[in-house]
């Protein structure tokens, strides 16, 4: 018998369906990936399994768990299984912390509540379970506060919560997607390892199919609350049998048609950055003696040219978005010089600046924090206007907005909406679209495709490679994501600790990676082909 | 991966049949008209004139002559409370204009500025906060003598930082946010970007502080007059009918009980009149419900 069943089940909220029909079953010591794009229900499915649902919901169905029927459960009985028998990781390893308790006391807290254990004895096996998820008490004791961990650190941490009581079933739900690609593959090793270990079940939820491919026995696909495919890993992944798979497979794969490589050393470059540093003040050790500066960013140099597109890879924390920063001139370099169309841009006033900004734009990660939501989009697209020379009237910058709308595949009509009702990729667009709207010769696009599903950020990579053709546009990508890389790029430069210890043409660097830091990322990043051929082997 | 339920649009008629679906809204509202609506009507009417004294009916218990009976000179209360209504607006409505005008741009600069502009703005806004409120309002009537107009700039000047850190604690929360630096990236500078972007946003934290402060400002100043420091007889109001009230507790208590309910029904009325607007313009309320 399963560990885990889940027969028909739907679901809805105020009338609105979200699952319809879904059987899902996980065995111990399984691993099953729950694939699907945002707003398929992979997290509903999760939180109806820990009756977490939201007030409106109503679900029915069967959810077997250890033979208890979950759905019936009493309130009680859910509180006894929830952290004790089924634990739960969040994506969010800054947000599913309490940022005013230890470590230490959050990891006992669940502890002393499911097994009456007192104080000591609750200590001794956080400080197991912690050493267990790689965080010794030698180097991490239990009196640090979250704020002090990095987010690899973190989600540890949430581990080793959801982990103390050995579960019988862990549900996590997108355990790595805020994370770089290199924790990511260590937050995916201690996964398979404790599941191995206590052969435990787990749900790993994600939109990422290389991720779930590599660590998922068997596979369900997602659709709109619907389960269009499941079934063993390597099988589904190679017949690709439902239209839907391929579909999925072929956009995390995808690389736009882009014209041949821009040539190198061909014209007169756009942007120099010449050994740029920036320091931060560190913090005060002796009364005496002034603090150390933290070296952010340390003797950086790169050179763009127009029209070409060169990606800044390295992971979270290497100073690649300060680097971006100091560029877009909304942060001062403390060393070294920018120049913009051969005209230094660093040490000068705002109003001097104003040409620099019009050729120079910015999309953000974040599609969602990165619009006013109380603007509509014809005022937020049109924020870059302003420093034109000569203001527009009302009706030509309406006829801007539309255009540039238009550019990215929007319509004039969406001018009169608030961001928050477009979708995640849809938001994207108007990011570009307020990008291009002054026809900048530069666009600095800071993880522009990492929060976006993988038909989506198919979408989007198009769009950049599209108008990078039509307006000659030049790009610096700043990612971690090396297929990112690896698809719009003509040049990389690997980032690591504030220092470029990498450059040269995309392919050479991705391909035969001579630095540590560049051998670490090219190891980690997911890749859908290696991950399916190593399923093959393994399934059969 | 987030949950995001899409949200119905925010347009003129969706905030009012959200305004029509919250009761303390409703109630707030109803409550605030009703002695708004008391205080216009005393300036063309009330029930008998509050300027004259009637020795022969002093101290009457409430009759269907006197609804709430009279006071010590045989002034008719009900009428004195609408007077009273029109001043103790007037010192709210003002006091919290004061506060609002002055605080609000201070605490934005503040924010926007940052550094050493912000330490020394913020230490100055402590020093006034660290006087008791009514005591240096006693002072500065004291000083500048007593009158429902010193009333109002004292009452107003401790209004100040209180909307200087509300409004900076808001502004320091929209800073950092993504759609900041984009606006930053396009040029814009730090006045632009506060009006355009960060007042907006901080709008609602703003209009509920406002509902707290006025209806604290019509505590304050019964407070004052109830020293004797505020409105000046023959000029009912709400405070100086306490004053007059409480050595006759015992054998008047009406004199005390109604313009006491006058200030506890007007306060309650604003501060659910502004949880209620709170949770209207909270986009996160509608998810609620």
């Amino acid at each position: 018998m399963s560990l885990l069943e889940i027969e028909n089940l739907s679901l809805t909220i105020s009338a609105t369906p979200i699952l319809k029909g879904v059987d899902l079953a996980i065995a111990a010591g399984e691993v099953v990936g729950l694939v699907g794009e945002s707003g398929s229900g992979k997290s509903m499915t999760a939180l109806t399994i820990m009756r977490l649902l939201p007030h409106l919901a109503r679900a029915k169905g069967r959810v077997a768990f250890d033979g208890i029927d979950i759905l019936g459960a009493s309130e009680d009985q859910m509180c006894a299984l929830r952290g004790d028998d089924i634990g739960m990781v969040f994506q969010e390893p800054m947000t599913a912390l309490n940022p005013v308790k230890t470590i230490g006391e959050q990891v006992a807290e669940g502890i002393r509540w499911h097994t009456k254990a007192g104080r000591a004895e609750a200590e001794e096996r956080a400080r197991k379970i912690l050493d267990r998820v790689g965080l010794p008490e030698a180097k991490f004791p239990l009196s640090r506060y979250p704020h002090e961990l990095s987010g690899g650190q973190r989600q540890r941490v949430v581990i080793a919560i959801a982990c103390a009581l050995k579960p019988k079933l862990l549900i996590a739900d997108e355990p790595t997607t805020a994370l770089d690609v290199v924790l990511q593959a260590q937050i995916l090793d201690l996964l398979r390892d404790l599941v191995s270990e206590n052969r435990m079940g787990l749900l790993l939820i994600s939109h990422d199919l290389a991720v779930v491919t590599e660590m998922a026995d068997r596979l369900t696909i997602l659709r709109r609350g619907e389960v269009t495919e499941a079934g063993d890993t390597a099988r589904t992944l190679s017949e690709q049998s439902h239209p839907y798979t391929r579909e999925l497979a072929l956009a995390s794969m995808h690389v736009p048609a882009r014209p041949k490589p821009h040539p190198a050393g061909s014209a007169k470059p756009l942007l120099e950055v010449e050994s740029v540093g920036r320091d931060y003040p560190g913090r005060r050790k002796s009364l005496i003696r002034p603090a150390q500066p933290i070296r952010a960013v340390d003797d950086v140099s790169l050179t763009i040219e127009p029209a070409q597109s060169v990606a800044l890879v390295g992971r979270s924390g290497c100073g690649k978005s300060t680097l971006a920063r100091m560029i877009l001139a909304l942060d001062k370099p403390t060393a070294g010089t920018i120049r913009f169309r051969g005209e230094p841009i660093t040490g000068k006033p705002e109003s001097a600046l104003r040409p620099a900004r019009r050729d120079m734009q910015v999309v953000f990660q974040d599609p969602y924090g990165s619009f006013d939501p109380r603007q509509k989009v014809e005022k937020l697209v049109a924020e870059p206007l302003h420093l034109l020379e000569k203001q527009p009237t009302k009706a030509e910058r309406r006829e801007m907005v539309a255009h540039a709308l238009h550019e990215v595949g929007l319509g004039p009509r969406d001018m009169d909406k608030y961001p928050h009702e477009f979708s995640g990729g849809q938001r994207q667009r108007l990011s570009i679209a307020r990008a291009i709207i002054t026809r900048p010769k530069l666009v600095v696009a800071d993880e522009p495709v990492s929060a976006l599903d993988v038909s989506i950020r198919a979408q989007i990579l198009d769009l950049f490679a599209e108008l990078n053709q039509k307006l000659g546009i030049a790009y610096l990508f700043i990612t971690h994501d090396l297929t990112v890389a690896r698809a719009m790029a003509d040049e990389v430069l690997v980032m690591h600790e504030g220092k470029i210890v990498e450059r040269g043409p995309a392919a050479d660097v991705l391909d035969h990676p001579r630095s540590e830091a560049a051998q670490a990322l090219v190891a980690a990043a997911p890749d859908l082909h290696r991950a399916i051929a190593r399923k093959m082997q393994e399934q059969g | 991966m987030t949950m995001r339920i899409d949200l119905p649009e925010e347009t003129i008629a969706g905030v009012l049949a959200k305004a029509f679906g919250n009761r303390s809204f409703l109630i707030g509202l109803a409550i605030t008209l009703l002695v708004v609506a008391v205080a216009l009507l005393s300036f063309v009417w009330t029930p008998y004139d509050v300027t004259k004294l009637v020795i022969a009916d002093k101290t009457q218990a409430p009759s269907w002559a006197h609804w709430f009976g009279t006071d010590h000179f045989g002034r008719d209360i009900l009428s004195m409370i609408m007077v009273g209504a029109r001043n103790s607006i007037a010192v709210a409505l003002v006091a919290v204009g004061i506060g609002m005008g002055i605080g609000v741009p201070l605490g934005a600069f503040a924010a926007a500025r940052g550094g050493l502009a912000d330490e020394a703005l913020m230490r100055v806004n402590d020093l006034v906060f660290a006087f008791p409120a009514l005591l240096s309002a006693i002072m500065i009537t004291a000083i500048f003598g007593p009158g429902a107009v010193n009333a109002i700039i004292a009452i107003g000047i401790f209004n100040i930082p209180v909307f200087a850190r509300v409004t900076r604690a808001g502004a320091l929360a929209i800073w950092p946010r993504e759609f900041i630096l984009a606006a930053r990236a396009a040029g814009k500078g730090l006045t632009r970007i506060t009006v355009e972007h960060i007042l907006p946003n901080i709008a609602t934290l703003l209009l509920v502080q406002g509902t707290i402060q006025f209806a604290l400002g019509i505590l304050a100043e019964a407070g004052l007059s109830y020293v004797g420091l505020g409105a000046q007889p023959p000029m009912p109001s709400w405070g100086r009918m306490l004053f007059d009230a409480q050595t006759r507790m015992v054998t008047a208590p009406w004199m005390a009980i109604f313009p006491g309910m006058a200030i506890v029904i007007t306060v309650l009325g604003l501060n659910l009149l502004g949880d209620g607007i709170a949770d209207i313009l909270d986009p996160k309320s509608r998810r609620r419900r």
